[in-house]
């Protein structure tokens, strides 16, 4: 029950950047999963931190093209804002920090879409999606046993953690090809610029407050992946996994093992 | 040194080097073709130019999203609403008729347009979205005239490049470039959904900018400045928003 961490095997030798060949082990993940992996990570928490203060100026949301203070939302946070235009029931207004928020959320972003470019790309080109990522017909058919071993948070063994087991391969491939895209998506949906060039990317969504509504439900979606993600590597072994995904070194055998 | 480092020092050293002379030839094109933001100085200079630049590649000639009549917000919300000095209050008792808006700077024919003046050119009117840049929007019917109008009356010059507006609001000024000024949506507004712009909407003049966010559709408009250059103006950063943080670009 390795739920954790991007593998790469096969190609986990030439992807190594060992200067001596001769002895290098083979890495657990290629140094481009590594790379990328946290990149992501420092881009998320930017996204994560300036995308909820600037919520906080607004914390409610609306279906449709439309919505502001006179309009009904179908959600509403509750929350104290930094505006004091919001009735929030609370007797403050917050600090504006929604200057820095963009900027920062717009400079992740970029750093967020340049790496996930380059990850799909090498990850298309070299089969890591197919070898890695794609569950065979075998893993799917023993999707319930995996269930509930997740769910018993039983401790993976020690051959698993040379690849991922099928509900890892699901969840990755979700996040990758279907949260990250929709994200991305819903976020431009909410540019006059973008939607005045792609008028499309926001009709399709059922307009703009739509799609600022969307963009936190999947932000909701992917922090709850993090979550999961990171309560399975405190059980698969916290060191040896945050060590397979920083030096890529791992001890044969001893997969979960914490000291060296 | 054993013969495969020397190999990768040389690449590495190639790379490097085609690396650093591709990112000045993309500076140096980047800023011919003006595809960098008078704030691309600083920590956050990188993404925002980056989204300028990628935004005007795309969109230079593209119109905001317009809707239909039934689309109109029947609950608009103008947004705290400025006190307004003795003054405007008494041109808003002799129904603005003394306002006035002046253009200078890069202009032939510099000029001080009355309100007269300005419903005198054709009018121009879209139904379309104002979105603040805090998450709320609602859409109107918006009537007014080109700005690309009035840069034609006062004969601006060819090598006009931003548009430096100012408010009757104290140290309320932004700008934009000159791609969005000419803008066929970009108006000088007087008017929402059939009547005159009310106050809190930004009457008696706003310039309404439907590619950008609420805070570059500045109210009270009571001048314009053509200019080459941002440097002269305040902090050099094009606008106040942007002296208080935020992005000078607002197409998001």
């Amino acid at each position: 029950m390795n739920a954790t961490l991007p593998v790469v095997t096969g190609d986990a030798v030439s992807a190594s950047t060992s200067s001596v060949p001769a002895a290098a082990a083979p890495k657990r993940h290629a140094a481009m999963v590594r790379v990328t992996h946290w990149l992501t990570t420092i881009a998320f928490f930017a996204l994560l931190l300036s995308g909820g203060e600037i919520v906080l100026s607004h914390p409610r949301f609306y279906w449709g093209e439309t919505g502001n203070v006179n309009m009904h939302p179908w959600l509403n946070l509750h929350l104290p804002s930094s505006r004091n235009t919001v009735p929030t029931g609370y007797g403050y207004v917050l600090p504006d920090q929604n200057g820095w928020s963009r900027y920062l959320h717009f400079q992740a972003a970029w750093l967020a879409v340049g790496t996930g470019l380059l990850y799909l790309l090498w990850g298309l080109f070299n089969g890591h999606f197919r070898r890695n990522l794609t569950p065979n017909r075998a893993a799917l058919k023993g999707i319930r046993a995996s269930i509930i071993e997740h769910l018993r948070f039983k401790r993976p063994r020690a051959e698993e953690a040379w690849s991922y087991n099928v509900l890892q391969r699901i969840s990755y491939l979700l996040v990758i090809f279907v949260l990250f895209p929709l994200m991305i998506w819903t976020g431009l949906a909410m540019s006059f610029g973008f939607t005045s060039a792609f008028p499309l990317a926001v009709r399709l969504l059922g307009g703009q407050q739509s799609a600022r509504s969307l963009h936190f439900i999947v932000t909701i979606l992917l922090v709850l992946f993090l979550v999961v993600h990171v309560v399975m590597i405190v059980v698969a072994g916290f060191r040896a996994r945050m060590r397979a995904m920083i030096s890529g070194k791992m001890i044969t055998g001893r997969a979960d093992s914490p000291k060296e | 040194m054993s013969q495969i480092s020397r190999r990768k020092l040389i690449v590495g050293g190639v790379a490097t080097a085609a690396g650093a002379s591709g990112i000045a030839v993309a500076a140096t094109l980047a800023r011919r073709h003006g595809l960098i933001p008078p704030d691309a100085g600083g920590l956050y200079g990188p993404g925002e130019t980056l989204t300028y630049a990628a935004q005007r590649l795309l969109n230079r000639q593209s119109l905001a999203r317009e809707f239909s009549r039934s689309q109109i917000s029947e609950k608009p919300f103008a947004n705290e609403v400025a006190t307004m000095d003795a003054a405007f209050q008494r041109m808003k008792a002799g129904n603005f008729v003394d306002w006035k808006m002046t253009v200078d700077g890069m202009a032939a024919r510099p000029t001080a347009f009355s309100m007269a003046d300005i419903r005198s050119f054709p009018t121009t009117s879209h139904i379309t979205m104002i979105a603040c840049e805090e998450g709320w929007s609602y859409i109107a019917e918006w009537s007014g005239v080109q700005l690309s109008k009035i840069l034609e009356q006062v004969g601006a010059l060819p090598q006009v490049r931003y548009v430096v507006y100012r408010s009757y609001e104290p140290d309320t000024w932004e700008s934009i470039d000159i791609s969005e000024a000419l803008h066929p949506q970009t108006l000088i507004c007087y008017g929402m959904n059939g009547a005159d712009l009310t106050v809190p909407y930004g009457g008696p003049l706003r310039i309404r900018i439907p590619r950008q966010l609420g805070y570059k559709n500045v109210k009270y408009i009571t001048g314009l400045t053509l200019t080459d250059s941002l440097k002269g103006f305040g902090k050099g950063n094009g606008g106040a928003s942007c002296e208080d943080g935020y992005a000078w670009y607002a197409g998001i």
